[in-house]
């Protein structure tokens, strides 16, 4: 069979070995491995001379250079030139034997050094050899850059190893917060360099204004913890809030413009996250659009070519058994699912009563918090409020926040969805439910600005007597003309809406961080510990009854972090701070939450793939992006700025300090041409297009999710008596993704072997995954990058209690 | 060539000599083979080095320890690959794939953590991707049709030595 065999084949070394290493024949003669030894030198030699002679071609002018051939025969013997130096490159392809080989090759290389030289023009020659070798340094540093810049992707590692134990789908969720990682740091180092770095080096320091000091009042306990954590004290007059800044029109030597700066940068915050949750959207649309075809094998291929043979290390090896493993569990579940055939009417009707439950369910909790929040107002009118009125408002959103969720996971047993599918309607109405939340935080705040701008004019008016007073008597105690200024630390302060509002959203950021942290440690790690070791001695089985470990509840951590954020841009136009805050959050979050993972969680009863599309979680990005976006253009165009605080203080509305640096800085003709530009006429069009340009770009990416619904209804069309022709196959069109894309990026990074760092104490024996005989509640991931697919949505017999962890109420 | 030797020499000093000019004719076990670093996590080790191995019981001379790297090494070509690559997969070394080898291939890969209606599942759904002529079985030109067109087959059938 090999003498026949006519496949390419590459490597001298090893050719000549196939060669003569034939079946049936026994070990080489000495003279064939004395030859062979000599080829292989010999073809090593020649390479070397064939990349010489192509780095320098001034070498091999010859005598040919003085026939000056003309211009056809020029052109002839260039082709000529060409596929001699082509099959050169080739060589080593070709099937042929080991002499006839040597000897092509020696001609076409004789020949290529005899006439190349001909052929370059003098300077010609070397300009040509130059570029070649430009272009090939350069096509290798372009190479060294891509290694180097994938090297620098962070904890690639860590998520390979979470993701060959618990699936693509929960690797999908640490994939998305490293996203978000990026994005915020880019964020910070935007806020950090053009705002708060100015301000605290070229900006007045600490205690020359009123406004940069601690109130003569607070200062005793200024330093205090309690008052630190509250976000009161020195914390609240330091560059971290929105009141420290001052509202020098240009600061320093050099002339930083920084009301400016702090405004344009405000602005940019949203511009470019807008801009990267699109761009992010469209690439994901474009990829999931690339593969779909290539599902005709997928069982086979993960068979054949799951296994990398490269693999020389325990710990590795046991992590690809892992991943393995997993990744037919995944294709089993979308097997499964693909073959469920029923009755279409009752499957459309239980949906269609699901969803109308659902819909009482939220609208009866937008009700609730509808009603609380305005018995909230009145109680605050009111004077012996006891705890509980006090707090009624945190406490039914809290009670919702627990609820509802498993209510709705439970309703949504009756729909019967792919688990993918059940995963972004359970996501949704989470969603939905939270919006309410965020309504009546947002409504307390307005309140909260509303009184505070009231205020406002009161204590303008006693600073205004203050000094007056001051001045006067002052005046009266020495003639001279100028009176010592007042202490900053004395002057009365105005109730500076804008740091409430700033320190209203660090203060809910964390929080929101302790409580998941000290969720994921409770409900996560002392329930393993529990189950693990209270198992001896306990009257049923904890493992595989209640409460059993834990599964890492995909949907409540990624609206989490999808909240999150939204707090996130609505606060950081009056807190530059809390991006940093953020920052540090998603970095220890990373850590904090694979470890958890690790050590506490099993993994789906049900593993699955999330969707191809990861646009579901850019989707609610974008979604939430849009609703922080509102309130905080809202407060910039119709809001007036305090007085006696932040970067714009004095002014009427806080955009005035573009028209400001406009008149001031720029040529004249400049505020004339904004001034006609700024016309409603125009800026209507302008905006309508941009929503045009971005509705394209959407457009790009509604198609999968249009498909992902029509899923839905269209029954499966797969027959028992299974055609053999592979295209009459009717799969699940856009999601049939090629898993062997998944294992091939496994299979690239598996050469290293894995870092260990496992918590080995807290695995949870394997056997479990196999006694588990309920699900643990449904937690769809959010369809993430790893084209992740499927959901655990089975056939349960109970009803699962998984860990939800969702954003709670404010304060 | 040469590295090979030398990896061979570093497996079993006492076995294999330095000088190769007289042609000895050395066996290396099995037991040596499967404990090489390169193959000793790899779930189908027994089945390569019966492959390459003259009597098919798992005991190596040079010429197949040879043979063996050559057909693994990134050089070598994929039809050359998908022809051994069906050998390795053929367990009982029928000329096919049939039902039985494909379960002791997933068993191997999943470590039995597949229960036996999955395992089923998972052979059933490989025959009817891949056999074209319908017969029950994989042969090899279903094999290589099937195999030829896998993404990874190149990357991850391959050892470095």
């Amino acid at each position: 069979r090999r003498k026949n065999y006519q496949g390419k084949n590459s490597g001298g070394k090893k050719a000549g070995e196939d060669r003569s290493r034939q079946r049936g024949r026994k070990a080489p003669t000495k003279d064939q491995k004395e030859s062979e030894n000599k080829k292989k030198k010999g073809k090593e030699v020649e390479n070397k001379q064939k990349e010489d002679r192509k780095n320098s071609t001034s070498a091999s002018s010859n005598s040919s250079d003085e026939e000056s051939p003309s211009e056809e025969e020029l052109a002839m013997l260039m082709e000529q030139v060409e596929q001699k130096k082509k099959l050169i490159s080739t060589m080593r392809n070709k099937p042929w034997r080991m002499v006839k080989k040597l000897s092509v090759l020696r001609e076409a290389q004789a020949f290529v050094e005899k006439f190349e030289g001909a052929l370059g023009k003098g300077k010609g020659k070397k300009l040509y050899a130059y570029k070649m070798m430009m272009a090939k340094k350069w096509v290798k540093f372009k190479r060294d850059f891509d290694n180097f810049k994938t090297q620098c992707i962070p904890w690639e590692m860590k998520i390979k190893e979470v993701e060959s134990h618990f699936g693509s789908s929960v690797a999908s969720y640490f994939i998305f917060l490293r996203w978000m990682y990026g994005v915020n740091l880019v964020l910070f180092g935007l806020i950090f360099g053009l705002v708060i770095i100015p301000e605290v080096l070229m900006g007045m320091p600490y205690g020359s204004m009123p406004r940069k000091t601690v109130p003569r009042a607070e200062q005793a306990t200024a330093m205090d913890f309690s008052v630190l954590w509250d976000f009161e004290g020195y914390i609240k007059y330091s560059a971290l809030f929105y009141g420290y800044y001052n509202n020098q029109r240009t600061i320093g030597w050099l002339k930083y413009r920084l009301p400016m700066a702090y405004f344009m940068v405000g602005v940019s915050v949203f511009g470019y996250s807008l801009m990267v949750v699109i761009r992010s959207m469209a690439r994901n649309a474009n990829e999931s659009t690339a593969d779909g075809d290539d599902d005709n094998f997928i069982f086979s291929w993960k068979m054949f070519t799951s296994w990398d043979y490269l693999i020389g290390n325990p710990e590795t090896a046991d992590n690809k058994f892992a991943s393995i493993t997993t990744s037919f569990k995944e294709s089993i579940v979308d097997e499964q699912e693909s073959n469920k055939d029923e009755n279409i009417h009752l499957r459309r009707f239980l949906r269609v009563l699901a969803n109308v439950l659902i819909i009482c369910c939220l609208c009866g909790s937008g009700y609730l918090i509808y009603f609380v929040v305005k018995r909230s107002q009145t109680f605050s009118k009111m004077q012996n409020v006891g705890w509980y009125e006090r707090n009624e408002v945190e406490i039914v959103m809290s009670l919702l926040g627990m609820f509802c969720p498993p209510l709705f996971e439970t309703i949504a047993a009756l729909e019967n969805y792919h688990p993918r599918i059940g995963l972004k309607w359970q996501l949704g109405r989470i969603f939905a439910l939270f919006l309410g939340n965020l309504y009546t935080f947002l409504l307390a705040l307005m309140d909260d600005v509303n009184e505070k701008l009231a205020e406002e004019d009161v204590v303008k008016n006693i600073t205004h007597w203050t000094l007056l007073s001051h001045h006067n008597s002052s005046m009266g105690n020495s003639s001279s003309a100028t009176p010592p200024p007042l202490d900053p630390a004395d002057v009365p302060r105005g109730p500076c809406w804008e740091t409430t509002v700033g320190i209203e959203f660090v203060r809910l950021t964390v929080s929101d961080i302790l409580v998941t942290y000290i969720t994921i440690l409770v409900g996560d790690f002392v329930r393993a510990c529990f189950v693990r070791f209270v198992n001896y001695c306990w009257c049923w089985d904890l493992e595989a009854g209640f409460p059993s470990y834990a599964e890492f509840d995909i949907s409540g951590n990624v609206l989490g972090l999808v909240f999150n954020q939204g707090m996130i841009w609505m606060g950081s136009f009056y807190a530059p701070g809390l991006v940093g805050i953020n920052v540090l959050r998603l970095l220890t979050s990373m850590y904090f939450q694979c470890w958890a993972v690790m050590s506490s969680n099993v993994p789906h009863e049900r593993v699955f793939k999330a969707s191809k599309s990861n646009n579901f979680y850019m989707g609610l990005l974008l979604l939430i992006l849009f609703l922080s976006l509102l309130p905080v253009a809202y407060t910039i165009m119709s809001l007036p700025p305090s007085f006696d605080c932040g970067p714009f203080s004095g002014k009427k509305r806080m955009y005035e300090v573009i028209q400001e640096t406009i008149e001031l800085d720029f040529p004249l003709f400049v505020a004339k041409i904004f001034s006609y530009v700024a016309n409603p006429g125009l800026i209507i069009p302008a905006i309508l297009l941009m929503g045009e340009e971005k509705r394209k770009m959407m457009g790009y990416y509604t198609n999968p999710m249009m498909q992902d619904l029509e899923d839905l209804f269209t029954p499966s069309t797969k027959n028992e008596s299974h055609p053999k022709q592979a295209e009459d196959k009717k799969r699940e069109p856009p999601h049939g993704n090629s898993p062997v894309g998944t294992q091939g990026k496994a299979a690239a990074l598996d050469g290293s072997p894995m870092p260990g760092g496992r918590g080995a104490a807290f695995i949870p024996p394997p056997h479990v995954l196999v006694t588990q005989p309920l699900t643990l509640g449904v937690h769809a991931p959010y369809p993430g990058q790893y084209r992740p697919r499927g959901h655990p949505l089975g056939p349960v017999p109970g009803r699962g209690r998984g860990q939800p962890r969702y954003p709670h109420a404010p304060r | 060539m040469e590295k090979a030797v030398l990896e061979k020499t570093h497996l079993a000093p006492q076995l294999v000599p330095l000088d190769y000019t007289h042609k000895p004719d050395v066996t290396l076990p099995y037991e040596l083979i499967g404990s090489m670093p390169e193959l000793k996590d790899n779930p189908f080790r027994q089945r390569i080095a019966e492959v390459f191995s003259e009597g098919g019981d798992g005991n190596m001379t040079l010429d197949d320890f040879l043979d063996m790297f050559s057909v693994l090494s990134e050089m070598a070509p994929r039809d050359l690959k998908a022809y051994y690559a069906f050998k390795i997969y053929d367990f009982n070394n029928d000329d096919y794939i049939c039902k039985s080898d494909l379960e002791k291939t997933v068993n191997k890969l999943t470590r039995n953590e597949l229960t036996p209606e999955e395992v089923n599942l998972v052979c059933e759904k490989v025959i009817y991707e891949a056999d074209v002529d319908n017969d029950g079985k994989l042969s090899l030109e279903d094999f290589q049709h099937m195999i030829i067109r896998a993404p990874d087959f190149l990357s991850t059938f391959h050892i470095r030595i």
